[in-house]
């Protein structure tokens, strides 16, 4: 690559897939070799949201929108401590960002936590593969530029499939978001985000955030308004002890879940759960609310899904199934993007509704929450 | 929810002529909408008075009526054809206006006819700006400190409480017309009054100044059930303070964080919702200050608008025709985005690259004009670049202009070069910097270039910043680009003889991937072009061709819409199918318009009905030509050599149309057809030798036709000579500009002189041209298709406007109206020798001069004209269809046309300008071309289609008053008879003293004014208090100027219409007597055609 401007010394950066596909780029944070699931997200702004999303654990991110560091990097837009993604790719990064909020620059932010950023890619292409051939294991090396190497080692990588990555991002210790609000909630973190608390506490409640795998008893004992499961990374088949946990609270407490946690109750209710091709990461998607059907525009982070039975089957079902009542669907795909049991007043919604980033239209969904908890 | 079955019938209003702040970008929206609904089943009836336009194509509507849009006539229509419903909201304010009209009015009522979109209370919300400020306030959106004030006072009262600078805005104007920023009491004074003058409702808005604030836009759409989508977010480079539409502007946002964003959105929202827009799209744009992100909304379109088309083309999302669907009941989430199939178009589409769109202003058109830029806006049409980065767009944009810059300077166009910048000492350094200081602190037409010169001196980004506002984010890309161009001048080390031998292939793919282009490198290292395609293509550096999918390639996308690009991934793919490949006619500008969108158009659809893939280029986000489904494959590209030679490279079409374009396309003729690229139609050599004048007059000669006398001069003693040889008056032109630039009419020495002194640099490279002026010669246009052994004619069309005003700028008439049969057929005889003989495959347009019983020809262009369209509504024959099967290969004989024949009706194209922009400039019309757009009326007799003309272009004849009569001694006799007629009309005369003393003198009644300037009252004044409803001018020549042109321009301000040559005021007296005589019908073109 070459060197233009004197003063950077540019670093070349190859990103190889485990199917081979490989594109040559350069490093404009950090320097190494990192493996993890290339995923693609294709909101055009939130940058920092999504890199500092925990959800995002164990992945590679490319921006499909080319320009990225524009704005800079604030205090206020963190979704976590610290970046959580593997790595990150865009096609061209702006070091000179400028907006009243900014502090620093993406790659002073990424370089701070040693996560590498590479541009100079066609993030284009990138998606295009991915879309074409599935989400798949990647490594970016600025160390290794045999590129036969490289496949091996990504070949040598297991995967998220089957592997739990919530363990790496829940919190150790329980601790209160804050102290006053109407209603108690215990927020089980399977890797939440700052921006689902900030919603609940805008919303009245009190929240106590609780590692992944606290017992049904203890979150119990604390006589909580209702439970909410938070978003999380890899597979949710990964963590059978937490599935096993909710199972307990059902019926007992009222239960939100909002994406993994979605996914855990899902499960939790006897639903299984399938890895999407390349998954949904982005916010634009069409989700139709069945009660009115009102169409609204969602932020988007999975890539699994909650198994759809229909309507019938779940009649057959027997067990909770058989009340359970969906109640969003993905238009774009029709795939499962919410539902809820009445009877045990717990609901959950497979996209964001807290948004950070993306568009705000379902943040209704915290106002549902408060209303199924002051249900007595 | 299904489509509406309780409606069948939709009136449409178009937007009329092609006006500044209203442009062909809501013929793309009507026909679309038109498109749409007669799909779904709908009888559509369509008025438009602009013929120019595709949605007036008689199969675009099941009634098209090309009569004015003015409520009466729209009434007349409603009667007739007994619409269920009417959609305002794709005719721009135009179709927002007039459907308030006929809502006050009540005559939506009286007939039963809904508003479908926006219903009125949604238009009096937003368009009313008090209503809407009001409104915003009321749902906690942020506004402006402001007031709604109907007198100076009032306004002077505001100022005294907010301090300066204040915007002023007059409520329910066109592209911000009678706008502008006041700086202090005298400006406000003068604003503040000619807005309140200029609003047709007698109110200005006085607010508090955001100039500097960022700038941004959402474009919304919505359904019935209350499902709201952003398609687009556009950020303007320049701050606040610049009209939107004449602003550098961006799509997305690129500066705001996902919350500030959102917030934005959030805000929108409520906003569509507040006002109540049912249906369909709207634009708001919103302020934000940089310092603090305070954000306040500016206004509200509650329809489809100039940025809608941008928005449509800039992410794929066909807003307009979503927007008719959604008017007639459909929602969102039931239609299917086009462009995945899969997904529905309920959705905010997700880019992946950056478009950024550039204004094309024509100042040069308007001497003494400064080619500032304010709230006003002045530009007349505009490009979008599309790229994987901003400087990449941004470069591609500033060579789509075509105003002969091949990206952001280092082109060898720059007013200062690289060289020139950097070789400055402390002193001269200083003194530049304070030149080029004043070009960027007040907004202009340049300030891009001159931010490049900047930078070169070494002026930082924060002082850039200091000075422009223009966001820093901007700043900065601009700076890499410069940069870059500072890598590429390092490369050339001066060991090597080669200066491309020691440029690195990953230097040059950088460069390529910020949008330089051949041009430009072949400048910096002083190369032709050629070499460095060459060099390019040899290191494998080539263009690779992106798809624009509105789902940044999360799904398999179906619409075949590309942009070209530096990258890993090439995503066009060629087809087998035989291809043939157009090249569109760039931004419009004054000379170049709608009418060869319309062209390009036509002829892609005869391609498609030939069964050819059709490959379509252009730049032009306004256009018909530029919707994706208007062709097979669209390549949203500059038209220069280099962009059109990587598409040719990719696709290898059979053969490239060029000839429907304009200009823009021709230029390129010689180079495409030496790069082996084959040329359908006329060949580049005929086409050269109808201009090449020598060639030419041997042609002429050889045909026995005749010519104006003319000559060529390379001084003033040489040009003496000539007009001493062929007699005054003379035209006078520089050879090397196109399009009528800097041409005058000279009668004598002195002012041969004068034109030689000041208005040309007269050398051996730059000869003036000289032609015999035909003084009171009818000018007369022809299109014709020729097939190289037939020829058929079009039309023959008789300008009013004697020879001397360009064709472009005068009204005539098809068929002519006082023409002899034997005149229009020798014009046929001598069209049918001149396509013969130069060899004509497609159309060809030739202007004659008919003085007495001679035959003059004035030009000949072997290609589409802009009366293409006026002739083939007329004749009710696309002839740009039928020259595109010509150019296939069919002959004329085979395809069963008739000879043109005189219709039983009569039609008449009239111009529409832009003079009221442009304050002080003079309306008087000359060989250089001012009007931005046409109408066309259309009737039994010559009169009527007059008026009928005249009304659509805004100007309504009056049926009693008061005609001012003011000609020079020349027309005194001509203006006679038409003096008696309005005499006879009913009509009172006045005159200033010469023309009332030759009028008495022949016994007519008239009143004596007194000229400017002795005494008063004066004709000023006369005009002001609405003594005078029609005036008959004759302009002096260049003496008695200044006070001539106060006169028009009052004229002007005041609507008055006014006749500057004796046949315009001849055919205006002819219009009067028609519209007192009889009644004014209308009929669509289907029932003209069908007679």
């Amino acid at each position: 690559m070459y060197k233009y401007r004197e003063e950077e010394l540019i670093i070349k950066a190859i990103l190889v897939l485990e199917d081979g596909f490989t594109l040559i780029g350069r490093t404009f944070a950090g320097s190494g070799e990192i493996k993890g699931e290339v995923v693609f997200n294709t909101s055009m702004t939130g940058y920092q949201e999504i890199i500092t999303d925990p959800s995002y654990k164990g992945q590679i991110v490319t921006m499909t929108y080319p320009l990225i560091g524009n704005y800079g990097i604030n205090i206020h837009d963190n979704e976590s401590k610290k970046p959580q993604v593997e790595a990150f790719i865009v096609r061209e990064y702006c070091d000179y960002p400028h907006n009243w909020q900014s502090e620093g620059t993406l790659k002073e932010y990424l370089e701070q936590h040693n996560i590498i950023g590479i541009e100079g890619i066609d993030t284009r292409a990138l998606t295009r593969h991915i879309r074409q051939d599935g989400a798949m294991k990647g490594i970016i090396s600025t160390i290794d530029d045999d590129i036969d190497s490289l496949i091996d080692k990504v070949n040598n990588y297991p995967g998220l499939i089957g592997k739990d990555m919530v363990k790496h991002v829940s919190c150790q210790e329980e601790y209160q978001w804050n102290t006053e609000g109407k209603y108690h909630v215990v927020a089980i973190d399977y890797g939440i985000k700052n921006s689902i608390l900030k919603m609940l506490e805008e919303n009245d409640c009190k929240v106590t955030v609780v590692p992944a795998n606290t017992s049904a008893e203890k979150i119990l004992d604390k006589n909580p308004d209702g439970v909410f499961l938070s978003n999380g990374p890899g597979d949710p088949v990964s963590v059978p002890y937490a599935v096993k946990e909710v199972k307990k609270i059902l019926g007992k407490k009222p239960i939100f879940g909002i994406c993994f946690g979605q996914q855990i109750l899902g499960q939790a209710l006897g639903l299984s759960t399938y890895k999407l091709k390349f998954g949904h990461r982005g916010g634009n998607h069409p989700v139709k609310n069945l009660a009115n059907n009102h169409v609204e525009i969602s932020t988007q982070n999975h890539g699994f899904c909650v198994e759809l039975p229909d309507k019938n089957e779940l009649k057959k079902m027997g067990g909770y199934l058989k009340d359970l009542e969906v109640t969003h669907k993905n238009l774009n795909d029709n795939t499962l993007e919410g539902f809820k049991h009445t009877g045990l007043k717990c609901f959950s919604i497979q996209y964001h509704p807290e948004a950070a980033p993306g568009p705000h239209d379902s943040r209704y969904l915290f106002k549902e929450f408060n209303e199924i908890m002051s249900e007595k | 929810m299904p489509k509406r079955t309780d409606i069948e019938k939709i009136l449409i209003i178009g937007s009329g002529p092609i006006v500044i702040g209203q442009g062909c970008e809501f013929d793309y929206s009507g026909s679309q909408a038109c498109k749409a609904l007669k799909q779904e089943g709908y009888t559509i009836v369509l008025i438009n008075s602009n013929p120019a336009t595709i949605m007036t194509d008689p199969e675009m509507a099941d009634r098209t009526y090309i009569e004015p849009i003015e409520p009466d006539i729209i009434e007349k229509i409603i009667v007739k054809e007994r619409p269920d419903a009417l959609l305002p909201t794709l005719g721009g304010q135009t179709g927002l206006n007039i459907a308030s009209t006929l809502h006050q009015s009540g005559v939506l009522k009286k007939y039963d006819v809904e508003l479908i979109g926006a219903n009125f209370d949604a238009i009096q919300k937003a368009e009313d700006r008090q209503l809407f400020k009001d409104v915003m306030s009321d749902i906690g959106v942020g506004v402006l400190e402001s007031a709604h004030v109907t007198t100076l006072e009032a306004a002077l009262e505001f100022a005294d409480q907010v301090g300066y600078p204040l915007i002023i805005r007059p409520s329910f104007t066109l592209g911000g017309t009678g706008g502008g920023i006041a700086y202090n009491i005298d400006e406000l004074k003068d604003i503040a009054s000619n807005g309140i003058y200029q609003s047709p409702t007698d109110q200005i808005l006085i607010e508090e100044s955001i100039i500097g604030w960022k700038e941004y836009e959402l474009e919304l759409m919505r359904d019935k059930n209350d499902n709201v989508v952003i398609v687009c977010s556009i950020e303007n480079f320049d701050a606040m303070g610049v009209h939107t539409g004449d602003s550098i502007t961006v799509a997305p946002i690129q500066t705001l964080s996902d919350k500030e964003y959102q917030e934005m959105r959030n805000e929108a929202l409520k906003i569509i919702r507040e006002v109540g827009v049912e249906t369909g799209g709207s634009n708001i744009q919103f302020a934000v200050n940089p310092e603090n992100g305070r954000r306040v909304v500016i206004e509200m379109n509650p329809r489809v608008s100039r940025s809608s088309a941008l928005a449509s083309k800039a992410t794929g999302f066909a807003i307009a025709k979503i927007a008719a669907k959604l008017a007639v009941g459909y929602t969102l989430d039931e239609l299917q985005n086009e462009i995945t199939y899969e997904t529905p178009a309920c959705f905010e589409p997700a880019i992946d690259y950056v478009v950024t769109k550039i204004p094309r202003w024509d100042f040069e058109k308007f001497p003494g004009v400064k080619n500032n830029l304010t709230t006003q806006m002045k530009s007349v049409g505009e490009v979008m670049g599309i790229g994987r980065t901003f400087k990449e767009s941004l470069q591609k944009a500033l060579r789509s202009l075509e105003q002969d810059r091949h990206g952001w300077g280092a082109d060898g166009k720059d007013i200062y070069t690289y060289q020139e910048l950097t070789s400055l000492d402390q002193s001269e350094k200083a003194d530049m910097i304070n030149k080029i200081k004043i070009k960027l602190i007040t907004p202009n037409s340049e300030r891009i270039f001159y931010l490049r010169y900047a930078l070169i001196l070494g002026m930082d980004i924060e002082t850039l910043y200091e000075y422009t506002k223009i966001d820093k984010w901007f700043l900065y890309n601009l700076k890499q680009i410069l940069d870059m161009e500072v890598e590429l001048r390092k490369s050339i080390t001066s060991t090597t003889s080669d200066s491309l031998k020691s440029l690195d292939r990953d230097l040059l793919y950088q460069a390529k991937q910020y949008g330089f282009s051949d041009k430009q490198l072949a400048y910096i290292f002083n190369k032709d072009e050629s070499m460095i395609r060459e060099h390019r293509i040899q290191e494998s550096v080539e263009a690779v061709f992106k798809l624009v999918d509105t789902c940044a390639g999360e799904f398999k996308a179906y619409t075949p819409y590309y942009y070209s690009s530096y990258e890993f991934e090439n995503e066009s793919h060629r087809s087998e199918k035989s291809k043939v490949m157009i090249l569109g006619g760039g931004p419009n500008r004054i000379g170049q318009g709608i009418e060869f969108d319309y062209c390009c158009v036509q002829a892609a659809y005869a391609l498609k009905e030939e069964n050819r893939e059709v490959i379509m280029v252009n730049c032009n986000p306004e256009t018909v030509s530029t919707d994706y489904d208007t062709s097979d494959k669209l390549y949203f590209e500059p038209i220069t050599l280099e962009d059109v030679l990587n598409i040719c490279r990719k696709e290898e079409p059979d053969g490239v149309i060029l000839q429907f374009g304009g200009q823009t396309p021709l230029k390129l003729a010689f180079a495409l057809e030496k790069e082996g690229i084959n040329i359908l139609g006329t060949s580049p050599n005929s086409i050269d030798l109808s201009e090449d004048r020598e060639k030419f007059s041997e042609i002429i000669n050889k045909l026995e036709l005749k010519q104006p006398p003319n000559g060529i001069a390379y001084s003033f003693q040489q040009a003496k000579k000539i007009a001493d040889r062929i007699t005054y008056p003379v035209l006078v032109r520089p050879s090397y500009v196109l399009g009528g630039r800097a041409m005058e009419v000279v009668y004598d020495d002195a002012a041969l002189e004068n034109y030689i002194d000041k208005a040309v640099e007269l050398s051996t490279e730059h000869p003036i041209l000289i032609d015999k002026f035909l003084e009171g010669a009818i000018e007369v246009d022809v299109d014709a298709i020729a097939d190289g052994e037939d020829c058929i004619i079009g039309g023959v069309m008789e300008h009013i406007e004697m020879a001397g005003v360009h064709s472009g700028d005068s009204a005539c008439a098809l068929p002519p109206y006082s023409l002899s049969d034997i005149i229009i057929e020798e014009i046929k005889q001598q069209t049918k020798q001149l396509a013969k003989e130069l060899n004509v495959l497609g159309l060809i347009n030739i202007q004659f001069a008919v003085k007495g019983e001679q035959i003059y020809i004035l030009e000949v262009n072997p290609r589409a004209s802009r009366t293409i369209p006026f002739v083939s509504k007329t004749i009710g024959n696309s002839l740009a269809k039928l020259a595109t099967r010509v150019m296939l290969g069919e002959k004329l004989s085979d395809m069963g046309l008739d000879e043109y024949q005189k219709t039983n009706y009569i039609a008449v194209k009239e111009a529409v300008f832009p003079f009221i922009k442009f304050p002080g400039v003079d309306i008087v019309l000359g060989p250089e071309m001012k009007s931005t757009g046409e109408v066309m009326g259309i009737d039994d007799n010559f009169g009527m289609a007059f008026a009928k003309a005249q009304m659509g272009a805004g100007v309504l004849l009056p049926l009693e008053g008061s005609v001012l009569i003011t000609v020079n001694d020349r027309h005194k006799a001509d203006v006679l008879p038409i003096a008696k007629r309005f005499r006879k009309e009913g009509f009172s005369l006045i005159a200033t003293k010469g023309t009332a003393d030759y009028l008495r003198d022949n016994r007519l009644e008239v009143e004596t004014v007194s000229k400017i300037g002795e005494g008063r009252p004066d004709i000023i004044d006369y005009m002001k208090n609405d003594d005078i409803q029609f005036l008959i001018n004759s302009p002096e020549g260049k003496a008695a100027l200044k006070d001539e042109i106060k006169m028009r321009r009052q004229a002007l301000l005041k609507n008055i219409p006014i006749a500057t040559t004796i046949q315009g005021a001849q055919a205006t007296i002819e219009g009067i007597e028609q519209l007192r005589a009889s009644k004014l019908d209308v009929k669509s073109l289907q029932e003209y055609h069908v007679d």
